[in-house]
């Protein structure tokens, strides 16, 4: 069974080249079957080999699978090869079965759209690449999936090319993400010359004995990963490219943007962090880079109108809760909350698209509302993801996010600060998630209902609602699994808080942020309004509004500059150069031709004077 | 005598052509086609036989050779020889060679033997480069791909052919006389060490000369092939030559032109100067750096879609100057790999603009937009050209330039990450030239025909070699393996 785990990430790639291919000239029935069924094939497969792995747990708990050497020069010898453990399959299961009612779910929402095989071929492309990053055992192959998710990405983004905003969406993102590529292209540069190899497992093997801890190399290399991880998973500083990819299809937010792509941050970390514990005071910056971006992200989301932003940030937000938790050494831990997220914000995703479908295309929050009576299957769905998603107990999101918040205070890498920002993030996710519930469900009704959902949308919404809910309670089986691929998280226990404690503090927190958006948002919507039409209120809702200014402190300190240079020297001011010596040449032609008058006077003159000239030459030297 | 074959099967080849034109256009084209075809399969044929035989030519220095004497009061031989090196090149041009028959099918209706003619010479001529290895013989086909590319450019070019063929021929003929001065220079000095006249290359390798002499007859030779690369600041040439070219003349300019000027760095400014070429390289990887990012800044800027290409080769040969002077394993190969790739992901742009141009008889970007709504097929095609260019991995270019960035790390890093930088400005032009052409709303209501049978067949086995390389590189890293170990080697011995 084993053996064919080459075929989970190729069943996709198959899919989207046939779809890409073919595609326009097959029915829609046709393309929906082809792109739902490889995806279905390849979440089957996964599960066979799930079943297998863990019923007989190969030696090592891991499984090796070379394909053939992908190039071979001097040591460096990277294989087209693949990676099984505990990590790389929960990956693979997430991204097949997530991915797989993603699918089912477009069959309805794309249903008339022109572009319908083309945004099937793209999402299998996406999958299969998502499987190459995870599954691939080395950095190089591990690069190849990443660009080819960011290549997804940036596809799927601007998948309605006709709209100018959506192409200066997707460009934005695939730009912004390589920054970041290009930091961790770096890093491999340092790790391949530090350990003589590229091949993860052999790297992290030897890394312990190359290089001491918190030696210059280790740390070069891991702030470098880092680069690459903030891009792709739009953390601090790295992050303004998010918000704007809802300018995609819906779907693709909530498989790429949501579910799985922007998670490979998490990924990247988790599946090197040998080199981030060699490196402790990049592994600390991992936890501040999570705690920055979950809270200022989760202010951001507080005020945005568009429903896809408020999830993007909140996206945002619940990726820092993640890095918050590989910082404090927390892995296993990261990885269940990528899992919970996965499911409660996919739900949410598609439940908006539900709402943007019943609303004309309507995104902004404030003109919906009322909407509990007309579309109750989509209000339900939000309040079991929304509960997630803020942590209500006894959901999934609860367990995942109450250990992260542990975790904060009882890591040895863990301090007051991070369980504060963790505790207060657990009342800004509340309170964005009751207000955006509020704004959409409750108070008056704006026109009616466009649309309604049918199965295709309904079914997916229903098993992910069921996943939001019961996904949590594997918890402790699902840590000790995937501990046979990552460390075990070591627990300190410093008072004043036990874990008990931590646990009541952040419901608390929750409480008191359902409670507040309750008393703005329900209760006397004029006193949000108020507050933000104050001097303060309104600077501080700007700020927030506009992700604390960092996109028009890039545009102005690097967009403009390069777009100026590039303007300016347009004909290449080098030439100018060349040109200057054809004219020299033509002018000193144009002189010399003047003298060709044909005056036989002149001529004589000039050899007089010539002549003159030489003799006074030879004389005097 | 297999080399001998690949030249003469072209010359007469475009002989043929010129003769067939009197009966008709067509028949001239199938001459060609058969000539190219059948020196391709040829190349291809002597590829997969050696290809068992690695071992064995790392010790014998060629896979082929064929050494006449031409004058030999002079000492100069008709010497050909292919090893590694070589033997990637000629498949290339060949390949390259049928495809740029192919894409001018329609596009050239006026001259038409006179055409092929040219093209067959041109091909005949940078074959006769890449296996020459009397340096006089070298020189000698140096000249011969210059002219015919000339009228090329002159006679079947767009607007401003002349200005841009004029240009290209003095920018390539001053440096090629430098070169011829070095070359010289190099015969006399070893004749005085050692008294024997010749230009043979095997001879001449190892010849002591005074350092700053060597220097100076180094620079004669790289500035030949900088040109040709073109490496910053000898580029203002190029865009010029490529915008105004038929697209045959641009793809084999692109593709097959600038790898000359790297061949010969490869061949010959390395292995006969090694020392000044050491003493050279601060210098030469500067320029290389120079030349990724100011070519894709100016990539950026353009508005003409066929300069916006041109430029992106300056980018892109910068990888390779970076990759020759890095001169390790890893560099080399990457610098040969990324000359291959080019060829092939430049060349589908040219192919892919050109048969734009044949459609909306404009390449200007403002003209465009939209147009994926319409021609879906050459849309996505030059979307996947345009991710090579940007180096995606999965597709050729990428292995080349991370071979280069990779090897340039070990003793210059900063070389290498400004290159890497490089690489996110290429997604700059890459992605503005996709939403320029193919994306936005199609405001000029352009309704075009979409690729039809021989122009998908071009670029489909184009973008088939893309994933190739990308994929599973190892043919090509192979073949060249022997001739990177004999090279560096033979420099070692030589510092010694």
């Amino acid at each position: 069974m084993l053996e064919l785990l080459w075929l989970i990430p190729v069943l996709p790639f198959a899919g989207a080249a046939f779809l890409l291919l073919f595609g326009p000239r097959l029915g829609r029935a046709a393309v929906a079957a082809v792109g739902c069924g490889s995806i279905a094939a390849s979440a089957v497969l996964a599960s066979l080999i799930a079943v297998r792995f863990i019923g007989a747990p190969p030696a090592g708990n891991a499984y090796q699978q070379v394909l053939w050497t992908w190039i071979g020069v001097g040591n460096l010898r990277p294989d087209i090869g693949f990676h099984l453990d505990a990590l790389s399959l929960v990956m693979t299961l997430v991204v097949t079965w997530v991915g797989f009612l993603i699918h089912v779910y477009s069959i309805e929402y794309m249903a008339g759209d022109e572009g319908y095989s083309r945004f099937f071929g793209y999402m299998n492309l996406f999958v299969g690449s998502m499987l190459t990053l995870v599954l691939g055992n080395n950095l190089l192959l591990l690069f190849l999936g990443w660009e080819g998710v960011g290549l997804c990405s940036y596809l799927l983004i601007g998948f309605w090319y006709t709209v100018p905003a959506n192409g200066t969406a997707a460009q934005k993102a695939f730009i912004v993400t390589r920054v970041g590529d290009t930091a961790m292209t770096v890093g491999l540069f340092i790790l391949f010359y530090g350990l003589g190899t590229l091949h993860i497992q052999e790297m992290l093997r030897r890394a312990p004995a190359e290089w001491a801890s918190g030696s210059g190399m280790a740390i070069a290399a891991a702030a470098l990963l880092l680069g690459g991880a903030v891009g792709k998973s739009a953390q601090l500083p790295l992050q303004t490219w998010l918000p704007d990819a809802m300018a995609g299809p819906t779907p693709t937010s909530a498989l790429i943007h949501a579910a799985t792509m922007v998670t490979a941050g998490v990924y990247l970390i988790a599946r090197t962090h040998v080199i981030f514990t060699l490196a402790p005071p990049v592994q600390f910056a991992v936890a501040v880079v999570g705690a920055l971006t979950l809270l200022m992200a989760g202010f951001s989301a507080l005020t945005q109108d568009d429903i896809k932003r408020v999830l993007a940030y909140s996206t945002i937000s619940q990726i820092g809760y993640m890095f918050l938790a590989l910082g404090v050494a927390a892995w296993s831990t990261a990885l269940f909350h990528f899992m919970t997220h996965a499911f409660f914000k996919a739900l949410l995703f598609m439940a908006a698209g539900v709402v943007i479908e019943a609303m004309h295309h309507e995104q902004n929050i404030f003109r919906m509302g009322g909407l509990r009576t007309s579309l109750p299957i989509a209000f339900w769905i939000f309040v079991i993801g929304g509960a997630a998603l803020s942590g209500v107990p006894f959901t999934s999101g609860y367990f995942s996010k109450e250990l992260i918040v542990w975790s904060a205070w009882a890591s040895p890498i863990g301090n007051q600060l991070l369980w504060g920002a963790a505790v207060a993030g657990v009342l800004l996710t509340s309170l964005y998630t009751s207000r955006l519930i509020f704004l959409v469900f409750f108070g008056n009704a704006h026109g009616h209902v466009a649309k309604r959902p049918g199965a295709a949308e309904t079914i997916p919404l229903l098993v992910l609602a069921v996943l939001s809910i019961a996904g949590g309670y594997i918890g402790n089986r699902f840590l000790a699994f995937l501990n046979t691929a990552l460390p075990a998280f070591e627990e300190t226990h410093p008072p004043p808080v036990t874990e008990g404690a931590s646990g009541m503090v952040a419901t608390a927190a929750l409480v008191l942020g359902v409670a507040l958006a309750y008393l703005f948002y329900l209760r006397n919507r004029g006193w949000a309004e108020a507050a933000a039409s104050g001097g303060l209120g309104r600077a501080l809702h700007r700020l927030w509004y506009t992700d604390w200014g960092m996109d028009w402190f890039y545009d102005r300190v690097f967009v403009r500059p390069v777009q100026w240079a590039a303007r300016v020297n347009k004909s290449d001011f080098v030439d100018a150069f060349y040109a200057g010596l054809a004219w020299l040449g033509r002018l000193a032609w144009g002189i010399l031709g003047g003298t060709e008058t044909g005056r036989v006077r002149w001529y004589a003159a000039g050899l007089a004077g010539g002549a003159v000239v030489l003799v006074a030459i030879t004389l005097l030297l | 005598m297999i080399l001998l074959w690949f030249i003469v099967i072209l010359l007469a080849g475009g002989v043929g052509a010129w003769i067939a034109a009197r009966w008709s256009a067509n028949a001239a084209r199938w001459v060609a086609l058969a000539a190219v075809s059948l020196d391709f399969v040829l190349a291809i044929q002597l590829w997969i036989s050696s290809l068992g035989q690695f071992d064995l030519f790392r010790r014998a220095v060629w896979i082929r050779e064929l050494d006449v004497p031409w004058v030999p009061q002079l000492g100069i031989h008709f010497h050909l020889a292919m090893d590694g090196l070589s033997l990637l090149m000629v498949v290339l041009t060949m390949f390259l060679g049928i495809l740029s028959v192919l894409a001018s099918w329609r596009e050239i209706t006026e001259g038409v033997g006179f055409f092929h003619w040219n093209l067959m010479w041109i091909l005949a001529g940078i074959t006769s480069v890449f296996v020459a290895i009397d340096l006089f013989l070298f020189y000698f086909a140096w000249e011969l791909m210059l002219i015919p590319m000339y009228f090329l450019i002159a006679i079947w070019g767009h607007g401003n052919r002349t200005y841009a063929a004029l240009k290209f021929f003095l920018f390539t003929q001053i440096s090629g006389l430098l070169m011829l001065v070095s070359i010289l220079a190099l015969a006399f000095l070893h004749q005085r060490a050692t008294g024997v006249f010749s230009f043979q290359y095997e001879t001449l390798l190892g010849t002591g000369i005074a350092p700053s002499t060597a220097l100076w007859i180094m620079l004669g030779f790289f500035v030949a092939f900088a040109v040709k690369m073109p490496v910053f600041p000898f580029h203002p040439w190029l865009p010029d030559a490529h915008t105004e070219a038929p697209t045959a003349g641009s793809v084999i300019l692109a593709g097959l032109m600038l790898k000359t000027g790297a061949y010969g760095l490869i061949r010959f400014v390395m292995p006969l100067f090694p020392d000044a070429a050491r003493q050279f390289a601060p210098v030469a990887l500067a320029l290389g750096v120079v030349g990724i990012l100011y070519g894709a800044l100016l990539a950026f800027g353009q508005t003409d879609l066929k300069r916006l290409v041109a430029y992106t080769s300056v980018s892109h040969l910068g990888f390779v100057l970076v990759g020759i002077f890095s001169w390790n394993e890893l560099a080399l190969q990457g610098a040969v790999v990324t000359m291959i790739a080019h060829g092939v992901s430049t060349g589908g742009l040219f192919v892919l603009v050109g048969a734009l141009q044949e459609r909306i008889h404009t390449r200007e970007m403002a003209r465009m937009g939209g147009l994926w709504a319409t021609i879906p097929r050459l849309s996505g095609a030059a979307m996947v050209f345009a991710l090579a260019s940007l180096g995606l991995p999965g597709l050729a270019d990428f292995v080349g330039e991370v071979l280069v960035l990779l090897g340039a790390w070990e003793n210059h890093r900063l070389v290498a990450v400004l290159a890497t930088v490089g690489i996110l400005a290429a997604t700059l032009y890459a992605l503005r030239f996709i939403q320029r052409a193919f994306h936005g709303p199609n405001i000029h209501q352009w309704q075009l025909p979409d690729l039809h049978f021989r122009e998908a067949a071009v670029v489909g086995s184009m973008i088939a070699v893309l994933l190739w390389l990308g994929l599973y590189p190892r043919p090509v890293l192979d073949t060249f393996a022997p001739t990177s170990e004999r090279l560096r080697q033979t420099n070692m011995y030589v510092r010694r």
